[in-house]
């Protein structure tokens, strides 16, 4: 990671899947590390099953919260039905991490393959572990954190 | 909770931003109704610690806010962009009138629909209304700015239109609170008699419309000198005129431009703009929606250039600022669509759409969850047209169809909508019967559920789920003088609600049937307020 250049996350998938818990975990990580970060998000409707997807930018200034066409280094997708819906964000170097790279019957909560996926990603960018656990611990309630973690610590491998 | 006295950057949404300036300046009351991008705002500032409570619709918020502003405290009412015109009948007379307080009227519009019936552009309502407007574009500028507004207001007596969109209230930025030094103290609240500009009667009204107009021209020349606009020099060849969201799209796709960013978009600073479009070779206008700051510069003998119409429709991003910039009016690449939202498995409101469906119904819905009744499988909601306008308009419908068909329309409006704008339309129909009667079905999950789980004034509980008053659904039906008046709950019993609705439609009489049943997503919460609330005292 060039601190020069914004990376560009884009995470994907279903209304209740965490999608947004997921990129406001990110979020805060770049937070913590001091870069500049934006975080954009559509909700409402998308509240009921349908597709949902956030964008982080994150780099020493950023400046539209909308991750660009084409643009994106990493694609997140919980969903693998919305991985053909969203390549189109990808960069042709960028990276898709999706359920099919993890063993789900490992998680100890089903409903932490968000996190699982974080796990994956963190391997991809320079932000020490310790800031990871925190962003974790911070936007998850605490019956969540020990499953969140072991997920988290799956993806991460 | 942090103490004003921090100056710590934090990772916040532009509502989120919004509601945190008005804490720091001291807000006496933030009032609103719930609504897509905009109700994130009254639910931080009550998160803060700040006074945040729901009305029962738009126009209900702001008078509640003007009535705070005219007894001297700072107010502010937020609701998304359709809910200004319901608010708009009060908007536009307290334009005329004297506020003490600060009176900021937060439009969080909703460019591209992702959750609305129509993308409006609220900027329209400055002009019309003659109120100053502010567009942040990002959480900082959202934070800046609603002080801003508040000071304007203040200084001028006016209300202030703060006009957000859906990328700036749900985008997550830097924000860096105001040393609280830099804010002046919020006002004692305190009431004197000023009939002159507290009572719009013609004779008090003409004059006040005039003082509007000099206060408008001594705002645009304030916005002129010390607005919170911003120059970013560049090249001369390329200028640009921007304002909110558009304005960080801009600096994206086009780093070297030259970029004159409007925060104060009425009344404009011209002499700004003019000044700026004389600089640059080439100057474009780049703002999402309708051709806003275009026109006003054009009006003012300016000569700048509009993004082409096909760049009204939805949201801007960089991909599209570029097609602008380069004049790009090829056809726009078209993304596979993703799932449509669906009603929730176990959704009380599937067994009333099922009942409907296989009794042939013309349904007119209104604006909620149960919007999504008119997707398959249900395909069971015909007409949507505003909050509230499934009453008036099956009415109508009734009033003129032939018999067999008039009498299988429908109503269907939820509990929060019905409260907003549902009780004048069963006026209506006891007032106006159409010679079929009519059905009204209210379906009752006890949340304002489509916007994420909001109180309303039929659950009995505020804001911030304590006990309050309740509005009975059905005690305020009978009351208005509907005689068949059933509650039912249509997922324990599916047939007993077909029954109902199958009687309701073949009887010439008014029938008003509320299927009640809690709201799958909100049910484990609701109880749990209820158990906190019993252990309580009522106040």
């Amino acid at each position: 990671m060039n601190s020069n250049r914004v990376t560009n996350i884009v995470v994907a998938g279903l209304g209740g899947q965490g999608v947004l818990k997921a990129s406001d975990i990110i979020a805060d990580v770049a937070f913590a590390a001091g870069l500049d970060v934006k975080k954009s998000e559509v909700h409402g409707m998308s509240q009921r099953g349908g597709s949902v997807a956030s964008d982080v930018r994150f780099g020493e200034k950023v400046f539209s919260p909308m991750v660009p066409e084409g643009e994106a280094d990493f694609l997140i997708v919980i969903s693998e039905d919305q991985v053909p819906v969203n390549q189109h964000m990808l960069k042709k170097s960028g990276l898709v991490i999706d359920p099919t790279k993890i063993d789900v019957n490992q998680l100890r909560n089903k409903k932490s393959v968000n996190v699982a996926l974080i796990g994956m990603l963190s391997r991809h960018l320079q932000f020490p572990e310790d800031a990871w656990v925190v962003a974790l611990k911070k936007n998850l309630p605490e019956p969540l954190i020990e499953a969140n973690l072991q997920a988290f610590n799956l993806g991460r491998g | 909770m942090t103490t004003g006295t921090e100056q710590i950057t934090q990772l916040l949404s532009g509502d989120e931003a919004v509601a945190l300036a008005a804490f720091d300046a001291g807000l006496a009351l933030g009032t609103g109704y719930p609504g897509t991008p905009s109700t994130e705002i009254l639910e931080y500032l009550d998160h803060l610690g700040g006074k945040a409570q729901w009305a029962p619709n738009e126009k209900v918020a702001l008078e509640v806010a003007i009535g705070v502003a005219f007894a001297g405290g700072r107010a502010i009412a937020t609701m998304k962009h359709v809910g200004l015109n319901v608010a708009a009948d009060p908007l536009f007379t307290v334009a005329y009138m004297d506020v003490k307080g600060a009176l900021v009227i937060v439009s969080a519009d909703d460019p591209g629909m992702a959750s609305s019936q129509n993308e409006q552009d609220n900027r329209r309502y400055a002009v019309a209304a003659g109120v100053p407007m502010f567009e942040p574009s990002d959480s900082q500028e959202a934070y800046d700015f609603t002080l801003k507004a508040i000071e304007v207001s203040e200084r001028w007596s006016v209300p202030v239109l703060l006009r957000l969109t859906t990328r700036v209230c749900h985008s997550k930025t830097l924000v860096k609170r105001a040393d609280p030094g830099t804010i002046k103290p919020a006002p004692k609240p305190h009431y004197e008699h000023d009939l002159k500009t507290h009572v719009m009667i013609p004779a008090h009204a003409r004059p006040a419309h005039q003082r509007l107009r000099a206060k408008l021209a001594q705002m645009a020349e304030w916005n002129e000198q010390d607005g919170p606009n911003q120059l970013v020099p560049g090249y001369t060849s390329l200028g640009i005129i921007t304002s909110g969201i558009s304005y960080q799209h801009v600096r994206e796709a086009a780093p070297d431009a030259s970029v004159l960013k409007l925060g104060m978009t009425y009344p404009l600073p011209l002499e700004l703009v003019r000044k700026f479009a004389a600089s640059v070779e080439r100057c474009v206008v780049v703002e999402e929606g309708d051709p806003y700051l275009v026109e006003g510069a054009r009006m003012a003998g300016i000569n700048v250039e509009n993004k082409p119409e096909m760049y009204r429709f939805g949201e801007l991003n960089v991909n599209r600022v570029r097609r602008i910039i380069s004049g790009d009016t090829s056809p726009e690449p078209k993304p596979l669509p993703g799932k449509p939202p669906a009603l929730c498995p176990g959704c009380p409101h599937r067994n009333a759409y099922t009942g409907l469906k296989d009794l042939d119904t013309i349904v007119a819905g209104d604006i909620g969850c149960y919007s999504l009744g008119v997707l398959p499988p249900f395909e069971a909601m015909h007409i949507s047209v505003c909050m509230g306008a499934s009453l008036g308009v099956a009415l109508g419908m009734r009033h003129v169809l032939p018999p067999e068909q008039a009498k299988r329309v429908v109503s269907v409006i939820g509990d929060s909508t019905f409260i907003h704008s549902g009780i004048t339309g069963v006026v209506e129909m006891v007032y106006n019967p159409p010679p079929t009667g009519h059905v009204l079905v209210i379906l009752d999950n006890g949340i304002t559920a489509m916007t994420g789980m909001q109180e309303h004034p039929a659950t009995g509980r505020t804001l911030d789920h304590a006990r309050t008053g309740k509005v009975v659904l059905e005690d305020l039906c009978r009351a208005l003088g509907v005689k068949n008046v059933h509650v039912i709950d249509g997922t324990m019993d599916p047939m007993g609600l077909e029954k109902l609705i199958k009687e309701a439609i073949e009887k010439p009489e008014l029938t008003i049937i509320v299927n009640r049943r809690a709201c799958l997503l909100a049910a484990k919460a609701i109880k749990e307020y209820e158990r906190i609330n019993e252990q309580q005292p009522c106040n």
